[in-house]
């Protein structure tokens, strides 16, 4: 036997199973659902650049026409400007609340931790209203401010309250992988405190630090909300999609605008993937972990700054709370239910949040159900490298898509006459569909991680036992990643809830959504109404977590008693 | 006896780089063979390829007369057991044993029956209800053990089973995989790097490098007449002195000439190796006459426990050095020291000579 190399033979090729061909057909159907649902509608929007009004190939002319409209490529400019300053203010910001979550002994530590998350709870339109309480027109602080609220400094403050849990929680989690080791070598060698920080801290945060950076940078960039009710004359990318479409009907700028708005979000997307993968190697090292001591001065600082930041996010959601319960802002401050009568003030009144919650009801059981099961084809399937790279770059461009231009993708794809599927346009089913496609890389993300985290031989045991693949899916995966199952379906529903952006030029009359509705509210003027519309979706999303955490704690803690050692 | 296994020409390539090259085996029906090497040697590859778990890129497989070499996993008869035991966290121990049980459709009686047989087996007889966390590393993988033989395979195979177990436990479950190989005959392959565990379990060793097979034969063949000097080194403590061959059945090396065994595969004149184990090194009693006769002083003396393993200087020569391993009795009975001149014997029958 010598290693010289032996003659070429026929190679094998290995008959399939049937489990084999089962996960192939199901992956073959997966890449299906995600061309329809998120490329498909996006080439729709790619193709509708070139057409002009009449649908007729004009080539780029659009978009000559869109960057010789000053007033077009300024909402641009605007958009960087206003996302580059958040950034600048966000990072730094929740840097220093992540650090004191993580590196101080802070009392009432989970407290500040919970403040933290709840703009995620909110429609990104709640901001906007507190401020408008606080520093509009008739605002309470109003002498405060030299100018006006609206435009680029209401913006600005508004995205600032949106952003920070996004960039807190990606800030926590580079911060609380540090390695204690680090610490006590930097201290054995006599560094001071500052060198420390500057050579073991802050490069042990840096991939985190960019992450929230591009994440911060893109949430602002695309988000719709704010803009639109705080924005004043100050007009950004997103706006201007809203507008060409649902204002001037010129629907070709509109796509144009999108493929604008697209190219930022997908940027800072790939520029965010290539860092993670480099994070990876940092992560496997073997940490001690870091448990900060007490220290006096350090200690109180970061206590005054979490409650500044904290007082700051409640005093927000504080003033939309208020403001919902006015009977007339600012001649009549006595309290009152009347607002959350929405029939008075948009013709679906609750059903609009009922139609909310069914949506956010279906985008969670149905899209839980595709983004695990095909997770798992995915990473089980043997062989099918081809096919399983092709779902895994469907499954990941979501992410790099601004809703506004997923939504704008949808109008032109499900309402072209002659697409089969055009009866599912207006109904829920597409808004169902489209908040899928919209949120599907972090329910892909989740279920993968969870399933890269169990035993990778679970398979090749079930086959050698001839036991089917679907069985042991059933009966040892999908029981293992439960935890991970409900992540995903409490994200996908909160995320329905208070999303905005993908789903403005999707809703029927009778399907429209409480996020929308308040939109429209606002848009006619009542900002009280908007403002309590807001505030039943953050009750709704919130408790909606609240009980995820405690079926998290005493539920699962019995059904998955196998933890236990 | 047939040949329950035959592997005929089996390569795996990866790209340019070729894991498995050409191998070729028969294993018997009830043999216990071990797969030995060292890490990337290829074992583990030709395990997965028996298996169908990853299939080879050439070559056929034949079990039991029956071509399977293009059969997914799921079509063979084989039972696995993997160094990280692998059982389903979520399932009782007897769930996890009675797994590919159920899914035959027998009658629930029945396989409650056939799982309690099995745990009493590997000797876990009251463990049933447990989850596997709540069970040590061994006894996982006695129910990984159990859960393996539960179809009552044709083959079973071990991926490197004993090695995340700690040393005693390791021991024991060695002599216990044993003897229930041998009590139910079931043709076993296992996969290891550890030489102690294939000698003390093997029936025969199938000796691998380089994604090729070295040597294949029973222990003390593999021990005694190692075919290669890869075989001779990875295989116990072998000392090994470099030479030229003078005649066919003589090696000079430095100023020394040796006798060894008929040497027809290696041309006179060619440099090379000349191999003796510690433990054959020759000091008592020596005749007069006794051939390869070395005069050496013990430059180093490091105590193992039940022995001495000397390290010894030819005193005629300074350049070759070996080691040879000394008794307590020996050392006490010729006071042997650091320092101390002695005579000492290689016999050519336990001398092996392989080209360097």
């Amino acid at each position: 036997m010598s290693l010289a190399a032996p003659t070429p033979k026929t190679v094998l090729r290995i008959s399939l199973s049937r489990d084999d061909l089962l996960m192939r057909v199901g992956l073959v159907a997966l890449v299906g659902v995600l061309l329809l649902i998120v490329a498909l509608p996006l080439w729709a929007l790619l193709a509708k650049g070139f057409e002009d009004r009449d649908g007729r190939y004009v080539g780029l002319a659009n978009y000559i026409s869109y960057f010789s409209t000053p007033a077009l490529f300024n909402s641009a400019l605007n958009s960087f400007h206003v996302a580059a300053v958040c950034t600048v203010i966000v990072v730094p910001m929740s840097f220093l609340y992540a650090y004191a979550l993580t590196r101080t002994v802070l009392p009432g530590k989970w407290l500040f931790q919970g403040i933290s998350l709840i703009p995620i709870f909110a429609p990104s339109l709640l901001p906007g209203l507190a401020l408008v309480y606080l520093f509009g027109n008739q605002g309470f602080f109003k002498g405060l401010i030299g100018g006006s609220i609206y435009g680029f400094d209401g913006i600005v403050i508004a995205q600032v309250f949106y952003c920070f849990p996004h960039a807190t929680m990606i800030m926590v989690t580079a911060l609380a992988t540090a390695d204690a080791r680090l610490y006590e070598a930097a201290d054995a060698l006599g560094a001071s405190k500052i060198r420390v920080f500057f050579t073991v801290t802050l490069p042990g945060a840096k991939y985190g630090l960019i992450s929230a950076a591009l994440v911060v940078f893109t949430l602002v960039i695309t988000d719709f909300g704010i803009a639109k009710v705080i924005g004043g004359n100050f007009n950004v990318l997103a706006t201007d999609v809203y507008k060409q479409v649902i204002g001037q009907q010129n629907f070709s700028m509109g796509a144009v605008v999108g493929m604008v708005l697209l190219a930022p979000a997908a940027l800072a997307f790939l520029v965010d993937r290539l860092v993670q993968r480099k994070q990876v190697a940092l992560l496997t090292a073997r940490a001690v972990p870091l448990i900060p001591k007490p220290k006096f001065g350090r200690d109180l600082f970061f206590t005054a700054f979490c409650t500044l930041v904290s007082a700051g996010i409640l005093a927000i959601l504080g003033m939309a709370a208020w403001g919902s319960l006015i009977k007339y802002w600012p001649y009549n401050l006595s309290l009152t239910l009347a607002n959350y009568e929405f029939a008075n003030f948009d013709a679906n009144g609750w059903e609009s949040y009922f139609n909310s919650l069914r949506m956010a009801a279906g985008t969670a059981i149905i899209g839980t159900a595709l983004m695990f099961v095909g997770a798992w084809l995915n990473e089980k399937t043997r062989g099918f490298g081809v096919i399983r790279g092709i779902v895994q770059l469907l499954a990941f461009l979501p992410m790099a898509v601004p809703g506004i231009v997923l939504g704008l993708g949808y109008i032109f794809f499900f309402n072209a006459p002659n697409n089969p599927l055009n009866f599912l346009y207006a109904t829920i089913g597409i808004l169902v569909i489209n908040t899928v496609a919209h949120f599907y890389t972090v329910g892909h993300l989740t279920a993968t991680t969870a399933l890269k985290q169990i035993h990778p031989e679970f398979e090749s045991v079930s086959a050698s036992l001839k036991v089917p693949i679907w069985k042991t899916f059933g009966r040892v995966t999908a029981p293992i990643c439960l935890p991970a199952i409900l992540d995903i379906a409490i994200y996908l529903f909160v995320n329905a809830m208070t999303t905005v952006s993908s789903v403005i030029f999707l809703y029927a009359p009778d399907t429209k959504l409480a996020s929308v509705a308040a939109v429209n509210i606002e848009e006619a003027g009542t900002t009280a109404a908007a403002a309590a519309l807001c505030l039943v979706i953050v009750i709704t999303s919130a408790a909606v977590k609240a009980l995820h955490l405690l079926a998290d704690r005493f539920l699962l803690g019995r059904l998955q008693a196998w933890r236990r050692r | 006896m047939t040949n329950y296994l035959e592997v005929r020409d089996l390569s795996k390539r990866f790209g340019d780089f070729t894991a498995l090259g050409n191998v070729s085996l028969d294993v018997t029906e009830g043999e216990f063979v071990c797969f030995l090497g060292p890490s990337g040697c290829g074992k583990t590859t030709l395990l997965r390829a028996i298996a169908g778990l990853d299939p080879q890129t050439s070559g056929t497989i034949r079990q039991k007369g029956r071509d399977v070499s293009a059969l997914p996993p799921a079509q063979r008869d084989f039972g696995i057991v993997f160094q990280s035991y692998a059982l389903f966290p979520n399932l009782t121990v007897a769930d996890n044993v009675g797994y590919g049980l159920v899914s035959r459709r027998q009658a629930r009686g029945a396989i409650a029956k056939r799982v309690e047989e099995l745990l009493a087996m590997v000797g876990l007889p009251d463990s049933g209800p447990k989850y596997p966390a709540q069970l040590s590393g061994g006894q996982q993988q006695r129910v990984a053990l159990a859960r393996a033989l539960a179809t009552s395979p044709g083959l079973l195979l071990l991926d490197e089973p004993l090695s995340a177990l700690d040393a005693r436990v390791r021991l024991r479950l060695r002599h216990e995989i044993k003897a229930l190989q041998r009590r139910l005959g079931v043709t076993t392959i296992m996969v290891t790097h550890d030489q102690e565990e294939a000698l003390t379990m093997a029936d025969r060793i199938v000796v691998m490098n380089h994604g090729a097979i070295e040597q294949v034969g029973s222990p003390q063949e593999i021990y005694r007449r190692p075919a290669t000097a890869f075989v001779a080194d990875f295989v116990g403590s072998m000392n090994f002195l470099a030479g030229t061959l003078e005649t066919s059945e003589r090696v000079k090396i430095g100023g020394l000439v040796f006798a060894c065994p008929m040497q027809d595969g290696l041309v006179v004149g060619t440099k090379v190796r000349l191999s003796i184990r510690p433990e054959d090194v020759r000091v008592r009693d020596l005749p007069a006459d006794v051939a390869n006769r070395v005069p050496v002083e013990v430059a180093e003396l490091d105590f193992v426990g039940a022995f001495c393993r000397a390290s010894l200087k030819v005193r005629t020569d300074g350049d070759v050095a070996l080691v040879a391993d000394f008794s307590s009795n020996l050392i006490r009975d010729l006071g042997v020291d650091i320092g101390s001149r002695l005579d000492v014997a290689l016999p050519p029958d336990r001398v092996r000579v392989y080209a360097a």
